[in-house]
């Protein structure tokens, strides 16, 4: 099968081990994002595939061909990758131009730049081929970084945290424009990021790594949103609301009404994660019919303070009695917040946002 | 689809350990590992042992002049170089900034250089003593007490002058470095700026100090020249008697290696202080310094305590020949100094080329390799930076005086004829010295030139399909020009100066300007040499300037308001 195989993959410096058993596929035309904490060994990985780093244990297979294992270690250069810098390691002494031709030395001069200008055309940098690095911005860096590593036509690509040295405005418009290129190019892609939010947009399937150089889950972004295995993954797009409670009966024992739980926790007392966004408050208890969805009943609620974020805000909110009576919860609600002056304020839980897990 | 590779991918399969790269760098470290050990080999399995003659005789004169030698060096280049440092670094008084680079001027001048001219001027015949002379009408010797500038004293004197600049330098860029407010927390504890000085201040500079006297103690055992010159009786110039003079190898060889003990301890401290010096390094960040005004007398005082070193070190003597130059200008003599001028460049040329090549193979190998293998082995041959030109000189002789009578030996019962010496006396064998001796120059500053590249190029090019060697010619040759460049400079300008390797080395009817310049003035006739001993301080010059330029580049805190 074409595309990168990594079989058993183990790495150590010393006696820390970086990697775990590492066994995955990029199919080719595919996008996988490896999302983990930084240090958990995920560029260390992308390395080993590069042939940056020496395997330890394990094999890496690239189109059906073995570049590394026990005995074969193929040199970088002879693997035909790609592979993208957080620095984006343009050489500082070379032209635009002259970066990009740079792995196209097997081709003569003519078909070289022709095929360089193309690429440099593809990331909207044509105009800029004359110049040289340190004259362009961080964006323009990175698409120049971008049209070099294609132009040999890589059989697989590889990038390390591709989007970090960009800030933030400049990020999400790079991101889509670079996605946009891989796409057009059609090529296995591997990408590195701690960033869950870039891991969601590029990819098309998730890798989630713990600090422990083990992969966690796997799954396209909405399987990692919704249904993260555990309360790490879970954790990873960002802070959560988090209690212990009992289930009985398949409903979860809570101040926020009939919430339904899975069979295989009846009767024990699970840890209980909902997302910021996975809460709602209105000024209408669980029992009003226009408020109330499916599984009823909100719990009333003291607001203790807002602050709002720009197109959405963070509420904070205590219970006022119940089970959880006295207990504090974090909300996101779309715009400015504006309910406190009009009444009692219920919270409600989305059931598609609530996560159980048993207690360790 | 994309390019076919052009090289089968089984080419790919490396071998693990012993590849070219490694090959080669161990090969090199060998090469300079070898004249030292077979030093120390011949010491222990001497063909005419006369050990116990020298320790009867010679051996307790050559320890005590040596270690006499060692801490006046020692002491004068600590006070005038810390002193000096902590003035320019610290206080603002008439002619700061120009002492700042002027301070290392002296460095230009290789020891043997101004002696010859100290000589000239404080001796019983010369300028002074005969102006002394009319001026109160002492008619002789016996009239009046003169301090004799040929003896030990006069040779610490005349290298404290010239070496005070390593200290000078390294106490300067510590003080740099210490966190301004730490010497401020103590004064304002109450303890005045002297005492703040000696217990905050010199402290933490100590490991910068320590590596910097160091360096002058190695160069203080290396010296040939002066000693020579002023018959102060040295490891160094006992190494070439016993050689030269009782004709015994072996003997050269049992006093080398003693000498190699106190090298090795130098080393220790010098390696010993460089590592501590990253704990002492308390502040990462400059701070604008706050130049303690001084003013009045003090600043005079400053002033003088400045310009005194500068003045002695390099001002004077380079007036002095300047005048000789043109006193005994001459333009056969100057003809024939050319022609030395040439055998030195020549010379000089081909090592700072080959050191530079070697650097570069030996940086380049551990970077890709980074195996604790070669970091060794480029240790290993960054060792004869520390040791003496005398003890090398006996090591490449032995060397290569074995490697011919191997050759001949072998031509002789195989072919019927004899070769002769191929190596011994040709230019091959000084340049193996220079080699030897100046690596640790070119490899330090390539090592450093390297380190700035950041592994990502590496990885970019590789990625992008160049092998290792493409990768090094297309990438970091162009990005290291620069560090390239002053290697070479460095170890040209130092091969230019060296004088005891080159005496011993050199092949007959071959001199360079230090031989030449030693030759003529060791014959009294410093005039006739005052030509060629100037273009040797004008090519010592030219590193000093480059470190001027970094020295003026990197001065933190001192933009403004200056």
């Amino acid at each position: 099968m074409q595309g990168l195989h990594m079989v058993a993959v183990h790495h150590a410096y010393g006696s820390t081990a970086v990697l775990n058993n590492i066994s995955f596929t990029v199919p080719a035309g595919e996008l996988v994002c490896l999302l983990g904490p930084s240090g958990c060994g995920k560029t260390t990985l992308l390395r080993i595939a590069a042939g940056m780093e020496r395997l330890q244990a394990g094999s890496v297979i690239i189109d059906e061909e073995v570049v590394a294992d026990a005995t074969i270690h193929v040199p970088p250069e002879e693997r035909r990758i790609g592979y993208m810098f957080q620095d984006y390691a343009l050489f500082p002494h070379l032209s635009v131009l002259d970066n990009v031709t740079f792995g196209l030395f097997r081709r003569d001069r003519v078909t070289a730049k022709e095929r360089a200008m193309e690429m440099l055309d593809q990331v909207g940098m044509a105009r800029h081929a004359a110049r040289f690095p340190h004259m362009l911005s961080g964006g323009q860096q990175q698409r120049v970084a971008l049209a070099r590593a294609l132009a040999p036509e890589p059989r697989l690509f590889l990038l390390d945290e591709p989007f970090s040295g960009l800030d933030t405005g400049m990020r999400s418009r790079v991101r889509a424009e670079t996605l946009a290129v891989l796409k057009r190019n059609n090529v296995a892609t591997l990408m590195v990021t701690h960033d869950p939010q870039e891991a969601m947009f590029m990819a098309d399937r998730i890798k989630v790594m713990g600090a422990n150089g083990r992969i966690l889950q796997t799954g396209a972004p909405a399987d990692i949103y919704h249904k993260p295995v555990d309360e790490y993954v879970a954790h990873l797009f960002g802070d959560m609301n988090m209690f212990e409670a009992r289930v009985e009966h398949g409903q979860l024992i809570s101040s926020f009404g009939a919430i339904a739980a899975d069979a295989a926790v009846e009767g024990t007392i699970v840890r209980v994660l909902i997302r910021p966004e996975g809460m709602t408050l209105s000024n209408t208890d669980g029992s009003n019919t226009d408020g109330g969805g499916p599984q009823g009943g909100g719990a009333l609620v003291d607001i203790l303070s807002a602050h709002l974020l720009g197109n959405s805000s963070l509420v904070r909110f205590r219970v006022r009695d119940g089970i959880n009576g006295g207990a504090e919860f974090h909300v996101r609600v779309p715009g400015s917040f504006d309910l406190t002056e009009i009444g009692p304020i219920w919270a409600r839980v989305d059931p598609d946002h609530i996560f159980l897990y048993p207690l360790a | 689809m994309g390019d076919p590779p052009t090289r089968t991918l089984s080419a790919g399969r490396l071998w693990r350990w012993l590849d070219g790269w490694t090959l080669a760098t161990l090969v090199i470290a060998g090469f300079a590992l070898v004249p030292i050990a077979a030093v120390v080999y011949l010491a222990f399995t001497p063909s005419d042992n006369i050990w116990p003659h020298l320790v009867s005789t010679v051996l307790a004169g050559y320890v005590t002049t040596t270690l006499t030698l060692m801490l006046g060096v020692g002491i004068g280049t600590l006070i005038i170089g810390v002193g000096t440092a902590w003035l320019v670094t610290m206080c603002r008084f008439p002619g700061r900034r120009i002492f700042e680079w002027g301070m290392l001027l002296p460095m230009a001048m290789p020891a043997y250089i101004i002696a010859y001219v100290y000589t000239d001027i404080l001796e019983y015949a010369g300028p002074l003593q005969g102006m002394l002379r009319d001026l109160f009408g002492w008619s002789g010797k016996r009239d009046y007490w003169f301090p004799e500038i040929r003896s030990v004293g006069g040779a610490i004197a005349m290298m404290t002058l010239v070496l005070y600049p390593y200290v000078y330098l390294l106490s300067r860029a510590a003080f740099l470095e210490q966190s301004m407010g730490m010497f401020e927390a103590s004064r304002s504890l109450g303890r005045g700026p002297w005492r703040s000085f000696f217990t905050v201040a010199l402290p933490l500079a100590r490991p910068g100090i320590v590596i910097g006297l160091s360096l002058v103690l190695m160069e203080t055992l290396n010296d040939f020249g002066t000693v020579d010159f002023f018959a102060v009786n040295t490891f160094s110039l006992g190494i070439f008697d016993v050689w030269l003079n009782m004709n015994n190898v072996s003997g050269a060889a049992q006093l080398a290696t003693v000498m190699l003990l106190f090298v090795a301890l130098l080393v220790f401290f010098e390696r010993y202080a460089r590592r501590k010096q990253r704990f002492h390094n308390t502040s990462s960040k400059f701070q604008a310094l706050p130049g303690f005004p001084l003013t009045g007398a003090r600043g005079l005082g400053a002033t003088a305590a400045c310009l005194l070193p500068v003045l002695l070190g390099f001002a004077l003597p380079t007036l002095v020949l300047l005048h000789y130059a043109y006193l005994h200008f001459d333009p056969e003599l100057t003809a024939e100094i050319r022609g030395h001028a040439i055998n030195s460049i020549k010379l000089s040329v081909l090592a700072g080329a080959m050191a530079v090549v070697i650097a570069i193979i030996m940086a380049y190998s551990a970077r890709i390799k980074g195996t604790k293998v070669l970091r060794a082995a480029s240790r290993v041959a960054a060792m004869g930076y520390a040791v003496p030109g005398a003890v090398l000189a006996v090591g490449v002789m032995i060397v290569l005086g074995n490697l011919d009578n191997g050759i001949d030996s072998f031509a002789r019962t195989n072919f019927g004829l004899s070769t002769g010496l191929i190596f011994s006396g040709t230019i091959a064998a000084v340049t193996f010295g220079y080699l030897v001796r100046f690596l640790a120059l070119s490899l330090g500053t390539v090592e450093v030139g390297l380190a700035k590249v950041t592994p990502s190029m590496d990885g970019a090019s590789r990625s992008l399909g160049r092998g290792a060697f493409a990768t090094m010619r297309l990438v970091h040759l162009p990005l290291i020009r620069a560090s390239v460049l002053t290697a070479v400079l460095l170890v040209f300008v130092d091969c230019m100066k060296e004088l005891p390797m080159t005496v011993i080395l050199q092949p007959f009817n071959f001199q360079t300007l230090a031989t030449f310049v030693h030759q003529y003035a060791s014959d009294e006739q410093l005039g006739d040499a005052a030509l060629a001993a100037l273009s040797i301080v004008g090519v010592g010059v030219v590193p000093v300037i480059l470190l001027s330029l970094t020295i003026a580049k990197s001065r933190p805190g001192h933009a403004v308001g200056d």
